[in-house]
């Protein structure tokens, strides 16, 4: 029971952190969506680097190191380190200094003004929201898992709480970690919106950076200091070496490195660039986003590196943090605490993905076409947070029904897909020949290689051909008919070009 | 392309190429004891990335687009 405590302790500590924000609010629908663009450099890069850490930088981290050992690190997140950061800088400033001068909030605003097409922006919307939606049902969906894990049987012990929950053997079902969880984020991002998740973001991941060292130097010491808990890991795991389970080839080593491009085109994490109070804001992200993903990286990996000599080779990977934590450490305190980190990482994504699809569905669907002037801001707000009241349920919902599906196998095709479109936005911004064919002819060709791919794999689940990660074929495809299609064909406006590349 | 711009790319270049590490493949030593050499290099590798942006946003920092946002404070509020 203790654990429970100390999460529900966590939780109510967030929401009245997240709603304290709203006292800051100004009431506009400006600062509902982009925080009346005011978030400083700290804040900001405590809530992009939450934003971009999911609960794969605790427990995937950990869960993948267990299974391919050390090149795990490179593969996700020295990769990261390099590549977020040139897309924060690269894509992120710019954006933000075009979204501030002509007040857009949402991608979708900015392809149609930058492509001069409304046409364009219906074929984007559809794409964009359902690569975000798997995103967030991962998000709860491993939320409930790890609950279950917490409050499960464990051996001939029986879960938690036998006497409310029969049917799962003790455990917390995901009907009711799946409720408090979006009811915990729907109440701070409905009553403060943008400022508000930048807020929850900054608290959240200070928590699982705390809870990542908290269980790395906890283990060490359990294990007899970090020398001897490395001397009792596998030594296949110790080499990126490819055996029958763990390693790396380095043509799939190579081109993993597409992977993290996909925060070019997140847009949620759009949203966040556009909270900046100024573009300076950007610097200490720009820095710190490698040194952050190493504090909670490194002391991951090497837990799962070391639980290859404690565990056995078939423990799910998803559970090998919670259990080295449940089994070196066992004080219901600690492992409530890092359960608590483990959904910080979590929500801390959940919270802009749900404010960044309201803020799509009111803006570029309700609002879209000049029909802006027919609503009061109040009345703006109003529908953004019904959007995302609805979003919520849906997610909620699917998440009950899909619950027994593996859709982290989903997790690498969404951010494959988000990858792949980042030729788009590159030439958006930076090369003035860009043309709407061309933009079309990207998408389409992004779109029609990703879905292959996605077939060829079963839908779902690690897919590589002869080693090559799909998204460099993805990436490249939309490259190529952007750039071919755009020199055949009429370039932009004189007005287009003077309104999106500064002189 | 100012000069500060052009050498970062190709030092970002570098830091690509560097990330492949292959001398460290099948090297099983161990930094102080508890850190094997494949993870000790990516680690020092996002120090060193850090360092890099550090650098590129001392020299090669945008200043014009900067500018360039704050001209129009005022019309950004025609959002569509």
């Amino acid at each position: 029971m203790t654990p429970i405590i100390v999460i529900a302790i966590y939780l109510g500590a967030l929401l009245a952190f997240a709603l304290f924000s709203s006292r800051f609010s100004r009431g506009t629908s400006a600062d509902y969506f982009v925080a009346s663009r005011s978030i400083g450099p700290f804040m900001l890069l405590m809530s992009v680097f939450g934003t971009t850490m999911t609960a794969f930088a605790l427990v995937g981290s950990t869960g993948k190191a267990f299974q391919l050992g050390i090149g795990t690190y490179g593969l996700m997140a020295s990769s990261s380190g390099l590549i977020h950061a040139a897309c924060f800088l690269v894509i992120g400033i710019r954006l933000w200094a075009i979204g501030k001068r002509h007040g857009y909030v949402t991608q979708i605003q900015f392809f149609r003004g930058r492509f001069d097409s409304n046409a364009f922006g219906y074929l984007l919307f559809p794409i964009l929201v359902l690569l975000v939606i798997p995103y967030l049902l991962i998000g709860v969906i491993g939320a409930s898992k790890t609950m279950m894990g917490l409050t499960g049987p464990k051996g001939p012990n029986p879960g938690m709480f036998p006497e409310f929950f029969e049917s799962t053997g003790g455990a917390i079902p995901p009907e009711l970690t799946g409720a408090v969880i979006c009811l915990v984020v729907l109440c701070y991002v409905f009553a403060g919106g943008s400022r508000a998740a930048a807020w929850a973001n900054t608290f959240q991941t200070i928590v699982f950076m705390a809870m990542g060292i908290l269980a790395f130097t906890l283990i060490s010491n359990k294990l007899g200091g970090v020398g001897a808990a490395i001397e009792q890991a596998k030594a296949s795991h110790l080499v990126r070496t490819e055996s029958d389970h763990a390693g790396v080839s380095p043509i799939t080593f190579l081109t993993y490195m597409f992977i993290p491009l996909s925060v070019g085109m997140f847009p949620h994490l759009f949203q966040h660039w556009l909270t900046a109070r100024s573009a300076k804001a950007f610097k200490l992200t720009v820095i710190a986003h490698p040194i952050c993903i190493m504090i909670v990286w490194v002391p991951c990996v090497l837990i799962g590196i070391w639980a290859t000599g404690i565990l056995p080779p078939d423990a799910t990977p998803g559970a090998v943090l919670a259990m080295m934590v449940g089994k070196l450490i066992g004080s219901p305190i600690i492992v409530g605490m890092v359960t608590a980190g483990i959904l910080a990482a979590i929500m801390s994504s959940l919270d802009s993905q749900f404010l960044c699809l309201g803020t799509m569905f009111t803006n570029d669907i309700v609002l879209h076409g000049g029909k802006k002037n027919r609503f009061t801001d109040k009345q703006v707000i109003l529908m953004a947070r019904l959007f995302i009241v609805g979003i919520v349920t849906l997610t909620y919902i699917l998440s009950l029904v899909l619950f027994k599906q593996n859709v982290f196998d989903l997790a690498i095709w969404c951010f494959s897909g988000f990858a792949a479109l980042t030729p788009l936005v590159i030439a958006a911004l930076y090369w003035k020949r860009a043309t709407l064919p061309g933009a079309y002819a990207s998408v389409i060709a992004t779109t029609v290689t990703w879905f292959y791919f996605f077939k060829q794999s079963g839908y779902g689940g690690e897919y590589t051909v002869n080693g090559v990660m799909p998204v460099a074929y993805c990436w490249l495809a939309g490259a190529v008919a952007m750039i071919v299609v755009s020199l055949v064909t009429k370039p932009p406006s004189k007005q287009t070009i003077a309104k999106f590349f500064p002189s | 392309m100012k000069p500060a711009v052009l050498i970062a790319i190709v030092v970002f270049i570098v830091l690509a190429i560097l990330h492949q590490d292959v001398w460290n493949w099948d090297n099983a030593d161990l930094v102080f004891g508890f850190m094997p050499i494949g993870l000790a290099y990516h680690a020092g590798y996002s120090i060193v990335a850090a360092t890099f942006w550090a650098i590129v946003m001392k020299f090669a920092w945008p200043t014009r687009l900067e500018e360039w946002a704050d001209e129009t404070d005022d019309a950004a509020t025609n959002n569509n």
